[in-house]
């Protein structure tokens, strides 16, 4: 179980490629989540294939706002994991295929998990 | 694939007696060491306030100066987490269940 | 032909939590739905701020309220993995029974409410009233049903004694003959038959594609059960996940009463190969790293990110949560089916709406 893992980054420009690299090669997708670092945000994708776990990390500066190109034209599924960061950190993700603009979680403060400027 | 599979389990519990507990006339079977309330014994505590620090929700608070203890029932979650840390003992979970109130005030001790 | 919007909760009898379905049905048919979430966000995530790490595993505990001990156990495991603690085996098997004791609370709640759903109250109540001899075992051994409270990093809290194990085995083998009488009713009367077989299908690979967790992926044919990964106990009692190939509702009702029995009897292997030893380590310090720690609930596969920089408070948790992935199934397999079936379907991913919204 405590296997090493890694989270190798890589660019905004360069993430769907790999993506669907990992979709042709039969990975699953098994989440997508965001944290706020310092000034940075840093978007990490995790799949399985067979139990072994492999991540990617994208880092995005939390001025901005933010952009990232959606893969739900590769994971389909991945629309959920959108319309969560975008709920909670203020992420701007490009051609969502399912896009809730703003009402997937009804939450008093707007983007509570954004950085704050101090 | 069967048409009456469900008629054994049917017999079954129409002749024995109900599973259900005939409340309010049978009384609650109580299973020892389960968490219920707190019971605060006074007479040994020297008011470190470790247990004021433990609490997760809060709910005990501790006035030195004044020699009191407080607890908010309905803040308590029955964790045990003071009882593990007091130092002398003081505290204890027992297997009753705080009585249903009508207001938040806090037990003094 | 004209279509009528019906929405389709918060509020549903059959529902266990609340979501919101916007169904768009053509005379009785579903043509499309738009699920909405939201109603029980209580922004749990955030809590870390508040909370330090060892305070921390009482809220992880009751992110929700079936599937509550896997959630505090796997919260301990990333925290333990990030720290190199190495917790006593005596715990590790410990760990092991309460989690099994656990999916079986949660699978036979879950059959009580997919007999409720197509109105068979009768054997709602039976499962429920196994379930209730389950949950006073888990009383006797960590004082309450639910939240059992028992973990905590570097080991588990409590102890059980041999005597408390022979009594346990005495009562696992009257739950088990008891849950033998119904699931012969789950699986083989007609009219539950003619409720489950061919509603709601998920293909092999649409199951894959569409990241699905737990017995919904394994009742489609793909056998991957987190279990496998080894953590707890489970790399001294190696297990076989349970695969039925036709993918619908009658395959996800037939995999999780199997896996009844299957964890009766890794609570016996457990019980059986039990060391002697100490049940916690001290844990002192506070976390440095991150880590993604995997384990398998009863609705599939949960994954806990936690990031920490060396201070008392964490810097990042992120709960993955196996209902949210199998969401887009229910997305899926929704269009097509007829009015009638969508409870059932809704059901049959297990939903635990509390547990998606933390």
């Amino acid at each position: 179980m405590n296997e090493e893992q890694s989270f190798p980054p890589i660019s905004v420009e360069g993430l769907l490629a790999k993506v669907c690299e990992f979709r042709d090669q039969g990975w699953r997708l098994v989440q997508i989540g965001a944290a706020a670092v310092g000034d940075a945000i840093e978007v990490t994708y995790s799949f399985d294939l067979g139990g072994r776990l492999s991540n990617l990390r994208v880092s995005l500066p939390a001025e901005g706002p933010p952009r990232i190109p959606s893969v739900s034209s590769v994971y389909p599924c991945s629309f959920l994991y959108e319309n969560e960061m975008h709920d909670l950190f203020r992420i701007q993700v490009d051609g969502m295929a399912v896009d809730f603009k703003g009402k997937f979680y009804r939450t008093t403060v707007p983007f509570p998990f954004a950085p704050r400027k101090s | 694939m069967s048409y009456f599979g469900m008629t054994k389990l049917t017999l079954k519990s129409a002749l024995r007696r109900p599973a259900t507990r005939g409340y309010p006339l049978e009384a609650r079977r109580i299973i020892p060491d389960s968490r219920g309330l707190l019971v605060f014994a006074k007479a040994n505590c020297v008011f470190c306030s470790v247990c004021r620090k433990k609490c997760p929700t809060g709910a005990i608070g501790v006035n030195r100066n004044q020699k009191k203890w407080t607890i908010d029932r309905l803040r308590c979650i029955s964790c045990g987490y003071c009882v593990e840390s007091c130092p002398k003992q003081c505290l204890s979970l027992s297997t009753e269940i705080a009585a249903p109130t009508v207001t938040k005030d806090r037990d003094t001790y | 032909m004209p279509r009528t919007l019906i929405p389709f909760g918060p509020q549903h009898p059959v529902l266990p939590e609340p979501i919101h379905l916007e169904l768009a049905v053509e005379d009785e048919k579903v043509v499309d739905v738009i699920p909405t979430i939201g109603f029980v966000h209580r922004g749990l995530e955030k809590l870390v701020e508040r909370k330090d790490f060892q305070e921390f595993v009482y809220v992880a505990e009751r992110i929700c309220g079936i599937c509550s001990f896997i959630h505090g156990q796997t919260y301990c495991q990333a925290i333990e993995t990030i720290m190199k603690v190495d917790v006593p085996p005596r715990a590790r098997y410990l760990r092991t029974i309460w989690g099994e004791l656990s999916r079986l609370h949660s699978h036979l709640l879950w059959l009580g409410l997919l007999a409720d759903s197509f109105g068979f109250e009768s054997l709602f109540m039976h499962s429920w009233r196994i379930r209730e001899k389950v949950l006073d075992i888990i009383e006797a051994t960590t004082g309450g049903r639910v939240i059992f409270g028992s973990c905590k990093i570097g080991g588990v809290r409590r102890d059980i004694d041999p005597a408390a194990f022979q009594t346990m085995l005495a009562q696992l083998n009257e739950i088990e003959k008891d849950m033998r009488e119904i699931v012969e009713v789950f699986l083989n009367d007609s009219t539950v038959k003619e409720r489950l077989v061919g509603v709601g299908i998920l293909t092999k690979g649409e199951a894959h594609a569409l990241g699905c967790v737990g017995p919904t992926l394994r009742a489609s044919g793909i056998a991957q059960d987190m279990r496998q990964l080894g953590y707890a106990a489970f790399d001294e009692i190696p297990i076989e996940p349970i695969t039925r190939p036709e993918g619908d509702s009658h395959a996800r009702c037939s995999v999780r009463c199997a896996e009844l029995f299957q964890s009766v009897d890794i609570i016996r292997r457990a019980i059986a190969r039990i060391p002697a030893g100490e049940i916690a380590v001290k844990v002192t310090g506070n976390p440095n790293g991150e880590y993604l720690a995997r384990t398998e609930q009863p609705r599939g596969e949960v994954a806990y990110y936690i990031k920490a920089n060396g201070a008392k408070n964490l810097q990042r948790f992120r709960v993955r949560t196996p209902t949210f992935a199998n969401l887009p199934a229910l997305v899926k397999m929704l269009p097509g089916c007829s009015l009638a079936d969508v409870p059932i379907i809704v059901l049959t991913i297990d939903p635990c709406i509390s547990c998606t919204e933390r």
